[in-house]
């Protein structure tokens, strides 16, 4: 392709213009692919290189250090203990101890299940006793998976400590070498609210999101490999095990069994998750955009009034008004019931139900009622920014005798554009994930007859997060596909993220509109 | 005859002017009533009495609080409290929570500051239902299901809340920082410079982080669901509601629907209408800094 140089540019015509931005953001597709592949290759070079690092300073640090730290490396705390720091000392002790005892007693047990996801499934035992056979439960693939993954996470924990405990003693040889006094517990406690006051403010959020959001996620990303379901249960129907790349071939090998593959059923539904999410975002933007410069126009009355009735609408919880407009539109709701009192048709409309056009009623319907939805939203946004927009611009222009539209094109657009690139974008993902939309409306009716082969019931207007949702429901709740689809998402996400991204103007020349 | 020309044409100005303003004035009006509709909709059938299931009209033939009454010989009643019992922990503990978070990632500069953030914005690309599987599991193993649900549910709420920090970083990051460097000179620790001079100002954004931790508990349906796992006793007003419009259910208890969303609607508006200049505050500065 023929790349033309700004002067060049300037002088072809609208289309040309478009056409040319159009086919230069699709070739750099590949591009900014090798770059993130380079930029991983380089994370990972990096990380070598740096426990590389780590591994000889270990080694020097044992080589050039005395008794007390020779002795650390085995009994973590000791040089601290011996030198006078005896909090930091105690603390590395108690964390030694602890961990110790959690791995004879439990963490090696898991460890060593963690490969098989467990040994022994449920089944019926004689009991010489009673004289019957008994159901026994034995092992829990769940647990082993679940506790498996922490105590992975706990063992980096302790590697991490001990890589502390040795840098500890080394930093403190040479403090005591040059002749300065070592930070006492008193020192160490108030640093906690002054130097180091962020690890306090930390700590507390990042436990919780290690525990309640990293965890299971990674969990997740390995049923993706297993065969938990309905059915494996891992405790009381049936233990799961490792099925390595089995599922990912399942969803995205396009010949499938069962008449209509995985694959055709996830590309359907993917296609439609991205013209919801294109349309669900860009009619609120501008439509919002719009309502709000109605709002803000000089000589409009009651401003106030206006906004207050669009702002009260966020205040209403989402499943009240979402469930209730999607029973206006019901077979029996008021929507019909007035259409058929005007006589505007004879016959009530299935919004909901009719399957013509691949559910196109249900599918623009919804569209249209997000927009119902999210205008207050983006007019609050707009509303702000359109503020901030210096009104010499406009008085330039009118003197120069732009018209209203040119303004709007040449002025308003690019500046909002500009401000609200990552918003947008960050807009677009979440709508790709937007579940109670969907769910409360439609519930993903109109159902898919063709893809209802696939598990979990497939509509219309289902998105892959509420398609996923229906997938882990029900009796052959399939936790393993459900986890695939996910992974799926983020990475259709984290794509879209990727090329974008480093593409917005505000990002890449934050100072332009300052 | 120059000036005259001027002024035929100022004239014209000032009349389109005035015709597109009173275009723009209707448009508005149809818009207001467009948005204000369902709502004066679900009011009006909520004092429905001659039929409890789904009309074709809106104005009610018979007027009565019946549907009200007939709620609160429901769960209705323990929905609403816990509920409530969510939303008020949520938003002490959440806000706690998010301005820690916020305030650490706006002020201090230590070594992992970036490589966290760009973590958070990685996890956050991921579907977060996917791990409602496994919190229900550990919630049941924990005995935080089912009827016991509240807690667990304000346990999953508030441990991931502090993904959410964006926005009231951006706002700190707007007070300047010479006012940290000032009392720091003075003698000051950093959490002195964070409870004697940053929090004080901070106000609007606390009582934004305040709001909207203690609406979202009322919109919740997913993971309410997920966790209560029908049992009546742990349900929040969505779930609980949620049954009510199921296929088999809606012809006896939708006007029961209308009345329940009010009585759930009009404390949350009203907080929400006496604190928007606050939410207006945060939503726009959120927004600009992306």
């Amino acid at each position: 392709m023929k790349r033309y140089s700004d002067l060049e540019f300037l002088q072809l015509s609208k289309w040309q213009k478009f056409r040319y931005r159009l086919l230069c953001f699709f070739l750099s597709i590949p591009t900014a692919l090798k770059n993130f592949f380079l930029g991983i290759g380089r994370f990972f070079k990096n990380a070598v290189l740096a426990i590389g690092r780590e591994f000889k300073d270990v080694a020097v640090t044992f080589k050039e250090g005395d008794g007390k730290t020779k002795l650390s490396y085995l009994i973590m705390g000791w040089g601290c203990l011996r030198r006078g720091q005896i909090l930091r000392g105690l603390m590395f002790l108690l964390f030694e101890i602890v961990f110790i005892i959690y791995m004879i007693f439990s963490g090696g047990y898991w460890i060593s299940m963690l490969p098989s996801l467990g040994k022994v499934g449920p089944g019926e035992t004689y009991d010489a006793v009673l004289d019957t056979y008994v159901y026994q439960y034995n092992d829990n693939s769940f647990k082993i998976l679940l506790y498996g993954v922490l105590t992975i996470f706990f063992i980096i924990a302790f590697l991490y400590t001990w890589r502390l405990n040795v840098k500890q003693n080394r930093i403190a040889e040479q403090i005591l070498k040059s002749g300065k006094r070592l930070k006492s517990g008193k020192d160490d406690l108030r640093s906690l609210v002054d130097d180091q006051f962020h690890k306090t403010l930390l700590a507390l959020p990042l436990t919780g999101i290690l525990i309640f959001t990293v965890l299971p996620i990674v969990f997740m990303i390995l049923v993706a490999f297993t065969n938990y379901d309905g059915s494996h249960d891992g405790f009381i129907n049936g233990l799961f095990t490792w099925q390595g790349l089995e599922n990912f071939r399942t969803l995205l090998v396009w010949n499938g069994g069962g008449g209509r593959s995985y694959a055709a059923t996830f590309g359907e539904i993917l296609t439609w998750t991205l013209i919801w999410a294109v349309f669900a975002t860009f009619t609120n933007y501008f439509l919002g955009m719009f309502v709000a410069m109605m709002i803000n126009k000089k000589g409009v009355r009651v401003k106030k009034l206006w906004r207050t009735i669009l702002v009260m609408t966020i205040a209403i919880p989402q499943f009240i008004s979402l469930l209730y407009v999607s029973k206006m539109f019901a077979k029996n709701g008021i929507v019909n019931g007035l259409l058929l009192d005007l006589g505007w048709i004879n016959q009530a409309i299935d919004f909901w139900g009719s399957t013509a056009n691949n559910g196109l009623l249900a599918r623009v319907l919804v569209i249209v009622i997000n927009i119902w939805i999210g205008i207050p939203y983006l007019m609050l946004i707009a509303t702000g920014i359109l503020m901030n927009i210096p009104a010499d611009l406009y008085e330039s222009a009118k003197i120069d005798g732009a018209s209203g539209w040119k303004q709007y094109t040449k002025i308003t657009l690019p500046y909002m554009l500009f401000i609200t690139g990552p918003y947008l974008l960050t807009q677009f993902t979440s709508n790709m994930n937007n579940f109670n939309v969907i769910y409360l409306l439609t519930g993903g009716a109109p159902t898919n007859a063709a893809a209802s082969w696939a598990s979990g019931n497939v509509g219309y207007t289902d998105l892959l997060i509420t398609w996923l949702f229906k997938i882990t429901t029900g009796e052959d709740a399939k936790y393993y596909l459900a986890s695939v689809v996910g992974i799926m998402v983020f990475v259709v996400v984290a794509l879209i993220t990727l090329l974008v991204y480093n593409r917005l103007p505000s990002v890449k020349n934050e100072e332009d509109f300052q | 005859m120059k000036e005259k020309k001027t002024m035929k044409r100022h004239m014209g100005l000032r009349a389109t002017n005035a015709i597109s303003n009173s275009v723009i004035h209707v448009l508005l009006v149809i818009i207001s009533i467009i948005w204000l509709i369902p709502f004066v909709c679900i009011v009006l059938q909520s004092f429905r009495m001659e039929l409890t299931g789904q009309v074709g009209y809106v104005i009610p033939k018979q007027w009565g609080f019946g549907n009200y009454i007939s709620l609160f010989k429901t769960d209705f009643t323990r929905w609403y409290i816990n509920t409530f019992i969510i939303a008020l922990v949520n938003a002490a503990l959440q806000t706690v929570i998010v301005l820690c978070m916020s305030y650490t990632l706006s002020r201090f500069r230590f070594k992992m500051r970036g490589a966290l953030m760009r973590f958070m914005m990685i996890l956050g690309l991921f579907p977060g239902m996917l791990t409602m599987i496994i919190l229900y599991r550990v919630l049941k193993d924990l005995g935080l299901t089912e009827s016991n649900a509240v807690p667990g549910l304000i346990l999953v709420y508030v441990a991931s809340s502090g993904m959410g920090y964006y926005v009231s970083k951006g706002f700190f990051d707007t007070i300047p920082k010479s006012l940290d460097e000032a009392a720091r000179v003075d003698g000051a620790t950093r959490m002195q410079v964070l409870f004697k001079i940053i929090l004080p100002l901070a106000k609007p954004i606390v009582i934004y982080t305040i709001l909207t931790a203690f609406m979202a508990p009322w919109g919740d349906y997913v993971f309410a669901r997920y966790i209560s796992f029908n049992n009546p006793v742990g349900m929040n007003v969505a779930v609980g509601m949620y049954n009510w419009l199921t296929i088999d259910q809606i012809n006896k208890n939708y006007t029961m629907f209308c009345a329940g969303g009010v009585v759930v609607a009009i404390p949350v508006t009203i907080l929400f209408m006496c604190l928007q200049r606050y939410y207006v505050e945060g939503v726009t500065g959120g927004a600009v800094k992306g």
